[in-house]
């Protein structure tokens, strides 16, 4: 357990000692800031039926900024490690592989964490400056931000997949933004194939972040897609482990 | 302490090493010596868990390599080729990251980055950033992480590489007293190194162990075991002819085109000739300027070894 918080330490601390960090920061609060500005705006012009954190976390912006953020927090994790060969020293002091494939995907789950830290403010001062609140009830804050962490754990453990294939990190990082980008709007798919049969359609709806965005912000927590997320994190994970095993053996 | 039994490593079918054999005792300083792509690098990977072997097996300290990978590290300071380092951590912060990934006891860490670094001369820049070292001084900082888990046994790949000649003499220094307490396994391309250092040396050659000895008896088998040069005047005189007729000589070869004439030497090792050739100059009433005994080195082993390869 020492050697596992001595890897994440480290993890977590090296995000911040590289200029990625501090740029995805800035790019996530510029971006979610306008999106918040922007919807506020938007429903002072006219009447609508959904409160403003369900709009914040269901706009095109927001998903915009969202699967943008996921390469550039994991394409360096273990890509890195293999270009400048720091693997190797790595792995050979007594730590298993699955304390290293851990301790950086919880790194990334950290930094990822802190990226959404701020944008509780903007419902504090929304609060404070209209003295109403944003959403219908606390509950649909715990599941914005429940689904935030499934979803975010998905696609960052797509990432460190995608990190640990290669040892550029720019290919990484195109890999996942497509692999992510794909998964996420694949619930669109219904939308644009109109003549799919309404069984495919269905079948499509359980994979469509949008919509499990969609139900978690009224506050509605659905079972399903907490046990989807979880289940192909811990999938995705394990090949990851066999992956980085299988690539460190090959050097 | 180290033991390795028939281990071969093929990379995409090419064999890297094939069926090393060969045994280090604890207490040993044990050179691994070799042209660049004998393997030197591939054996020391697999010793250290880095990549599993294609077949045979290696143990360290009693546990395989491979089936008992974690116990066999713990016994293990390992100093890779280059030093690959995280650029981005200071000099203590990293020492004490690795102390903690190498299981020493949290409350004898700040003891032991401590001691590492007084011992491998860091306490300079023990606050820089690593990515801001010279060479040298990462190198040290290598060498640093490698003992600080006080290993039964230290595998250093090219631990002098780069490094400049008063460097070279402080690391070696260091490894010497180091060898005092750890077993060492050590490769390197600096022969000098390795002759003052090591108390036995492999050497290996396109994947296979050539030669496995103490340096004395490796210099021993040389066949050029020993020469003598002679450099004289010897008028109108045939010196070659004259100096071959001494007992224990095997070859004279003459250079030189003036009046002064350099012979070298080649003797049967073990006789000492200069004594008879003193006494022959100064009967043939010769004028000598050189007399010298030249021991071979291990670099004339080496590249009566690895020559196959050499042209």
């Amino acid at each position: 357990m020492r050697k596992f918080y001595a890897l994440f330490s480290r993890e977590v601390r090296g995000y911040f000692h590289s200029p990625i960090a501090y740029i995805v920061l800035i790019f996530f609060l510029i971006v979610s800031g306008i999106d918040f500005y922007f919807q506020v705006s938007f429903m002072n012009q006219r009447q609508v039926q959904y409160t403003v954190q369900e709009a914040f976390f269901n706009s095109v912006f927001f998903w915009f900024a969202f699967v943008l953020i996921f390469p550039l927090i994991t394409m360096r994790l273990f890509a890195e490690e293999f270009k400048l060969g720091t693997i190797e020293p790595l792995t050979t002091v007594p730590v298993r592989d699955w304390q290293i494939v851990l301790a950086k995907f919880f790194g990334a789950l950290v930094f990822y964490v802190i990226l959404w830290i701020p944008t509780l403010l903007y419902f504090a001062i929304f609060l404070k400056v209209t003295n109403e609140p944003a959403a219908h009830s606390a509950g649909a804050y715990a599941g914005s931000y429940l689904m935030l962490l499934l979803l975010g754990m998905f696609y960052l453990s797509i990432g460190c997949l995608t990190s640990v294939l290669t040892r550029n990190q720019i290919i990484a990082a195109v890999i996942s933004f497509c692999a992510i980008t794909l998964l996420f709007f694949l619930g669109l798919v219904q939308f644009i194939l109109l003549d799919v049969s309404s069984e495919t359609r269905d079948l499509l709806g359980y994979f469509s972040a949008i919509e499990h965005m969609g139900t978690f912000s009224r506050g509605v927590i659905d079972t399903r897609p907490i046990v989807l997320y979880v289940s192909m994190t811990i999938v995705m994970l394990v090949l990851t482990h066999q992956a980085f095993q299988y690539r460190k053996w090959r050097l | 302490m180290i033991k390795v039994e028939n281990l071969t490593k093929r990379y995409a079918g090419q064999p890297a090493i094939r069926d090393l054999n060969f045994e280090v005792s604890r207490g040993e300083i044990m050179g691994f010596l070799g042209p660049n792509g004998a393997g030197k690098t591939t054996t020391m990977r697999i010793l250290a868990s880095f990549m599993p072997p294609t077949s045979g097996r290696a143990t360290i300290a009693g546990f395989d390599v491979f089936e008992q990978s974690l116990q066999a590290r713990a016994h293990l300071g390992y100093m890779p080729e280059n030093v690959p380092l995280y650029s981005d951590m200071r000099v203590t912060e990293y020492l004490r990251y690795r102390a903690a990934l190498k299981g020493v006891q949290h409350r004898r860490i700040t003891e032991r980055v401590g001691d590492v670094k007084e011992l491998c001369g860091l306490k300079s820049v023990e606050n820089k950033l690593i990515g801001a070292l010279s060479k040298g001084y990462r190198q040290r900082v290598g060498l640093a992480d490698a003992l600080l888990a006080e290993p039964d046994l230290l595998i250093l790949d090219e631990p002098t590489i780069g490094l400049d000649p008063n460097q070279i003499r402080q690391v070696r220094e260091l490894i010497k007293n180091l060898g005092e307490q750890h077993t060492i396994l050590l490769s390197t391309h600096i022969l000098p190194e390795v002759e003052m250092t090591c108390s036995r040396v492999i050497i290996i050659h396109k994947g296979r162990i050539e030669a496995c000895d103490t340096p004395e008896n490796l210099l021993g088998k040389i066949r050029q075991a020993g020469g003598v040069v002679v450099e004289a005047k010897v008028g109108t005189d045939n010196g070659a002819d004259e100096l071959k007729k001494i007992s224990g000589v095997r070859e004279v070869i003459t250079e030189g085109e003036d009046d002064w004439k350099r012979f070298s030497l080649r003797v049967e090792s073990g006789v000492d000739v200069r004594e008879e050739i003193f006494r022959l100059a100064t009967q043939r009433h010769w004028a000598v300027r050189e007399l010298t005994q030249r021991r071979a080195t291990l670099e004339d082993v080496f590249v009566e070894i690895t020559h196959s390869d050499a042209v």
